[in-house]
């Protein structure tokens, strides 16, 4: 994760210094050439680009798909959800990774419409658990409602002894510090994904929109993930949020569902993902998931990320098509799934999810 | 038997001068070129933000009001990383040039330059992971003790990754710049002059005073300005240090604190789509220009002092 996110910082900086250069540099990719023998009738070359937290399971994918197909060449370039999917409008790329679905208010929707030649094909490719992280003196264990989360990340709740915070965890001993909670400074799909929770489930303490940028201007900000874990560590009184897989030593607060007090899991975000409905606004063959933040569902846990794969239903060249559907497939495959489990700590998707996203996949043909 | 005559006729198209002063004029060349790209590069694609809308500009209603926060931030980290880099810089570079005994002053001109030759990421690191956890008790003890300066309001930040960490690992990044030109001109103040100031009894603070500081001042501006431009842009260090919100104060110990034009544009590039870029490149412009002002600035002042001496 640290050379993830060096290399995603290093980019930029490099662009502060010479914008014009690293704007045509940062897709250079790790092309490998490969002249083995194949042992499929797949080769050619794959160009994707997208969201830097997929960059580990896209890593494990990329291996095992080359591996099996040793004709094929897969490049990802993580240059952030929102310009991988601006890449893939503009035809720069075969296909995009995002950390959200694409978005109808942006113009997204339709701008990839265009780029395909028919709607866009959108399918989930892993779900994340986002954990509430705390470096509290003296607490291991916190169960936290998310009226109190909301409460503590918009400044109301001021202490950890607050009576919000004893509510929920009357057998603790809880300090008097100061709590400090920390927030992602850069655009973050984690961050999205916590608001959207926070306005939905936060029961009215949480008066801003879902976005991709903190709404509140104060209080402590960190750069990617790996700032936040290393914020969290270091601070007195500490509390933020993160990528579950992330987490390292840090303790995770357990949340309210219902009414049980469910700590974060790969399982208890798949289950939070079955759950929810398919937004059945878009049109067919885009999967984008109504995240459902107030399950109730026995072992769920609705603080999560779902990623996605973005493609066309169809390609001009036939091979290509051919490609994007066989490591479309291979992704969303039990195998692919198990391998960026391993590989990258990701949860993989629902069953049921899983099958409809292949009936799309499948559908990938050339003009 | 002609080629003879060209040669004698005229020495000027010696093959030899010909390509090294072209050679010397394309290097030249080159860099105005390079430089005038970039501002045109900066210009052409800065442009749109002008006119961009709050959607674009992360809620701020025009670029204005948008870019202020963060010239606001680079100026004062800048400006505090100087203010603590200068009179260090200067001790530093006396003790080497006037004070030390030889040996002692070698060593320490090399550390000191051995201090520019660390990446910036490093620094980055170590402002983040170990610098600011340990100011954290002096923070606690300025917002307790001093909250009623404006500097020191709190609350203390609990992670030390505050605009005065910034600017601490800031001056420290400078001072081998600044060091490094104040050494030398030091250095080269006259020794009569010098010798005619102990003559006529003065101590040795006494004569550092009379004849190495009047002497200097031109170069310890330019010295200065050289560090400021540096502080100016720095990136990596800052981006990695600061906990960042897009305000503007001047309460140097919490943890909300402005962010910098470079360590912005760092941190929010990679996720930037369309006009978000634009705006990012036109706070690019806003920190080149400000750059050259400076520039400017410092060789107005040198000049100025060159005169008057």
């Amino acid at each position: 994760m640290n050379r993830t996110s060096l290399r995603r910082i290093a980019a930029p900086s490099a662009a502060a210094l010479a914008l014009g250069f690293a704007l045509s540099a940062c897709g250079a990719g790790n092309e490998t050439d490969n002249a083995s023998s194949g042992s499929s009738d797949l080769s050619g070359k794959l160009d994707g680009s997208g969201s830097s937290a997929q960059e580990s399971a896209m890593d494990a994918w990329r291996a095992g798909f080359q591996k099996a197909n040793s004709g094929v060449t897969i490049n990802y370039d993580p240059a952030g959800s929102g310009a991988g999917v601006e890449k893939f409008n503009a035809g720069g790329v075969d296909f995009a990774g995002s950390d959200a679905a694409l978005d109808p208010e942006k113009g997204e929707v339709d701008a990839a419409k265009k780029r395909c030649g028919a709607d866009a094909i959108e399918v989930p490719n892993y779900v994340s658990p986002i954990a509430v992280v705390f470096n509290v003196e003296g607490v291991d264990k916190l169960n936290l409602a998310p009226k109190t989360i909301a409460g503590i990340f918009a400044g109301k709740i001021k202490t950890w002894d607050d009576a919000a915070i004893k509510a929920d965890n009357p057998d603790a001993k809880l300090p008097s510090t100061k709590i400090d909670p920390v927030h992602r400074s850069d655009e973050s799909g984690t961050t999205k994904n916590f608001t959207d929770y926070l306005e939905k489930a936060g029961d009215g303490a949480w008066t801003y929109p879902a976005d991709k940028v903190w709404p509140i201007k104060s209080g402590e900000g960190a750069n990617q993930t790996s700032g936040m874990i290393s914020a969290v560590g270091g601070g007195k009184g500490t509390v933020g949020y993160a990528d579950l897989s992330q987490v390292g030593d840090l303790k995770a607060a357990s949340i309210k569902v219902g009414d049980a007090w469910t700590p974060p899991s790969a399982e208890g975000a798949a289950k939070a993902v079955e759950a929810s409905p398919l937004d059945d606004s878009r049109p067919e063959g885009d999967m984008a998931v109504k995240i459902d933040r107030t399950t109730t569902a026995a072992g769920a846990y609705p603080l999560m990320l779902t990623s996605y794969l973005i493609a066309c239903p169809t390609y001009d060249d036939k091979a290509k098509a051919a490609l994007v559907k066989g490591f479309l497939t291979y992704v969303i495959s039990e195998e692919g799934q198990q391998e960026a489990a391993d590989n990258a700590g990701s949860a993989p998707i629902p069953a049921s999810f899983a099958e409809k996203a292949k009936t799309i996949v499948d559908s990938i043909s050339a003009k | 038997m002609s080629t003879i005559e060209a040669k004698a006729g005229s020495p000027k198209r010696r093959l030899g001068d010909l390509v090294f002063a072209n050679l010397t004029r394309a290097a030249g060349l080159t860099i105005l070129l390079a430089l005038a790209g970039v501002a045109v590069f900066l210009t052409i694609e800065g442009i749109p933000a002008f006119t961009a809308g709050p959607e674009d500009l992360k809620g701020a209603s025009s670029f204005v009001v948008y870019v202020w926060p963060l010239l606001f931030g680079t100026l004062l980290a800048a400006a505090l990383a100087l203010a603590i880099a200068v009179p260090l810089a200067i001790g530093v570079a006396l003790t080497v040039s006037h004070y030390a005994p030889r040996r002692i002053a070698t060593l320490i001109g090399y550390l000191i330059d051995l201090l520019a030759a660390v990446p910036s990421v490093v620094y980055g690191l170590w402002g983040g992971l170990f610098l600011g956890p340990k100011l954290v008790p002096l923070y606690e003890w300025l917002a307790d003790h001093l909250s009623f300066i404006p500097f020191f309001a709190g609350p203390a930040s609990t992670t030390g990754r505050t605009i005065l960490t910034a600017s601490i690992v800031l001056a420290i990044m400078v001072l081998p710049i600044v060091t490094a030109i104040s050494r030398e001109i030091f250095a080269q103040t006259p020794r009569l002059n010098e010798e005619a100031a102990l003559a006529l009894g003065a101590t040795r603070w006494e004569m550092i005073r009379l004849s190495v500081f009047p002497y200097a001042r031109s170069g310890i501006v330019s010295a200065a300005m050289l560090g400021l431009g540096r502080a100016l842009g720095e990136t990596m260090a800052v981006a990695m240090v600061l906990s960042a919100s897009g305000v503007v104060t001047f309460n140097l110990i919490s943890s909300t604190n402005p962010s910098t034009i470079a360590a912005n544009i760092a941190l929010t590039f990679a996720d930037a789509t369309g006009i978000q870029v634009n705006a990012l490149i036109a706070s690019g412009l806003v920190l080149f220009v400000i750059t050259f002002v400076v520039n400017f600035a410092a060789r107005w002042i040198v000049s100025r002092s060159e005169v008057s001496v």
